[in-house]
């Protein structure tokens, strides 16, 4: 088909954004490697795996996020500048364009997810083949909310808040899902009904020899199925003002 | 009005009402255009224009009247790739070449024009490998004509294209546009400068308040809009006698000075010396656009136009 000519190009744009590089790129590795490294070895309280594991599996969701917000919030740059509706007068359907922004997103998402594996082979993370096979599956699972949830932001934040609302909704779900370090009593039992929760758990359940617990899947499902419809209500929404 | 029999293969927009809130933006809209010629849907903002466009794009859908664009709904049309448009606002997704750009769009359409031919014949092959965050106003407007052809459409819609530009990118834009005219394709473009309808369109729909309310080859409604006006001073004149002059459109006196509206001045003016000797301080100047143009489009509810728009267009006598 030859949309993939189209994705190949959204693909390229969204590597030529700098501001894509650093957030889903460069900061997790760069957090990767300052806290990850320097306590190679350690096992991680609570965690019940290396510091290196940990911040490995956990950087690597984390960057995941950033990337499929990310790519639902481009939305909100290509309607403020007309840019949807003129692609409303191409044969691209709706669903082709979500379509295309879920594919881009998720293309980076594994780019990120690429680095951070080989980031943390470098520093000695060794896992059987079938390991890496189901988390990252896991991941790419758990991060269906996070795609709908980008799309949510996409129709309803302008560009200029964008930037302030996506560091700080990915930093909240990143922080009370464990992502940069395992929460303890009160906070690990309100962060075990957030997705962010189950996409660490994704690695590190993986690793431990198990997988998500069916409490993990109702939740991913239940945050998928709720942001995903917000998702269709925004668009509908946005539907109506942009005509 | 009569309509002419309806045609299913050029574009036919019947009986089309669009309001928002309170606002008629669109209120009783009939048009046909035959394949293969340039339209210019002239009118001061808030004419209707734009909603009108919207429609044919299938972007807005009428609350009531249908629009068919060579036999299909307007967004069949738009699925099939037939139409390319050129919409008034909008500026360019950033982080692509132009050329990347172009091909990008070609992939969604069954029968694109080759990216390199597009370059050419928008006047953008120059800047095809700069990216589209850094072009100037007007070449993101040639960018924007080149997105608008890419997929070779044969129904091309711009929505006041040159609104942005300088007086060298309109130049530009318009002798890029001839060029594509002259391939037969259906044209179609709002603006409200006259100058512009009139050196492209071969027809000129005048529209105002939502309506139509003049319909004709260029040079009428430049006859009409773009005539001259003769003043005067002539103590005592007999308006209706002086209205039935050769030439002349309409009249108004100011005190002992009369104001003769004239499609044709030349005429006029003879008649006037022959009949009335008497006419002193004679000035013979453009009517000016502006204020013909206003007189023509001003709210229909004032009375000028009754049932037929054409009325106002002939001799008030």
């Amino acid at each position: 088909m030859s949309n993939v000519t189209y994705v190949r190009y959204e693909l390229l744009r969204t590597l030529r954004n700098r501001r894509f590089f650093i957030f889903s790129l460069a900061f997790p590795l760069v957090m990767f490697f300052l806290v990850g490294g320097s306590n190679s070895g350690t096992v991680m309280p609570l965690a019940g795996i290396s510091f290196t594991e940990y911040y490995m599996v956990s950087m690597a969701g984390w960057g995941a996020m950033m990337s499929v917000l990310a790519g639902g919030a481009r939305i909100s740059t290509e309607r403020q500048a007309g840019w949807i509706r003129q692609l409303r007068v191409t044969p691209l359907t709706t669903s082709g364009y979500f379509r295309s922004k879920v594919v881009t997103s998720y293309v980076m998402a594994l780019l990120s997810m690429v680095l951070l594996y080989s980031a943390g082979i470098a520093l000695g993370v060794r896992l059987p083949l079938g390991n890496w096979a189901q988390m990252s599956g896991l991941i790419l699972v758990g991060l269906v909310p996070f795609a709908a949830l980008g799309v949510v932001m996409g129709h309803l934040l302008s560009p200029d808040s964008m930037g302030p609302a996506l560091g700080g909704i990915a930093s909240l779900f990143a922080f009370l899902g464990g992502s940069w370090f395992p929460l303890d009593g009160w906070l690990k039992s309100f962060g075990e009904w957030l997705p962010s929760y189950w996409l660490v758990q994704a690695g590190r359940t993986t690793i431990l020899g198990g997988s998500w617990s069916p409490q993990g899947w109702l939740v991913v499902a239940a945050w998928a199925a709720v942001m995903t419809v917000l998702a269709g209500w925004a668009y509908r929404r946005d539907g109506k003002r942009v005509t | 009005m009569t309509a002419p029999p309806a045609s299913t293969d050029g574009i036919v927009l019947d009986g089309l009402h669009k309001r928002f809130d309170a606002v008629r933006a669109v209120d009783g809209v009939d048009l046909q255009i035959a394949p293969g010629s340039t339209v210019a849907l002239l009118g001061p903002n808030g004419a209707g224009k734009s909603t009108t466009i919207d429609m044919v794009l299938g972007l807005s859908r009428p609350d009531r009247g249908t629009v068919s664009v060579f036999g299909r709904s307007a967004t069949e049309a738009v699925a099939a790739g037939a139409i390319g448009a050129m919409l008034q606002t909008g500026s360019l997704p950033a982080y692509l070449t132009v050329r990347e750009l172009l091909t990008m769009l070609a992939s969604l359409y069954p029968h694109p024009l080759p990216v390199d031919e597009v370059l050419e014949s928008a006047q953008v092959a120059d800047i095809a490998g700069r990216p589209t965050q850094k072009l100037s106003g007007g070449q993101s407007q040639r960018v924007r004509f080149a997105v608008a052809v890419i997929s070779n459409p044969q129904l091309l819609v711009l929505d006041e294209p040159t609104v942005a530009m300088d007086v060298e990118s309109r130049r530009a834009f318009w002798a890029a546009m001839r060029a594509y005219a002259a391939s037969g394709r259906t044209i179609v473009f709002a603006t409200h400068y006259l100058e512009e309808a009139d050196d492209f369109a071969d027809r000129i729909v005048l529209m105002a308040q939502g309506r139509i309310v003049a319909d004709g080859p260029t040079t009428e409604i430049k006859a009409k809009v773009g005539g001259r006006v003769i003043r005067a001073t002539l103590p005592g004149a007999d308006l209706s006698s002086l209205g039935k002059l050769p030439g002349v459109t309409d009249v108004e006196s100011h005190g002992d000075a009369v104001v003769l509206s004239c499609g044709d001045s030349d005429a006029a003016i003879k008649a006037l010396l022959r009949e009335q000797p008497d006419v002193r301080d004679i000035e013979i100047s453009s009517a000016g656009l502006e204020a013909a143009f206003l007189e023509l489009t001003r709210d229909p509810a004032a009375g000028r136009l009754p049932d037929s728009t054409t009325d106002s267009l002939e001799v008030s006598s």
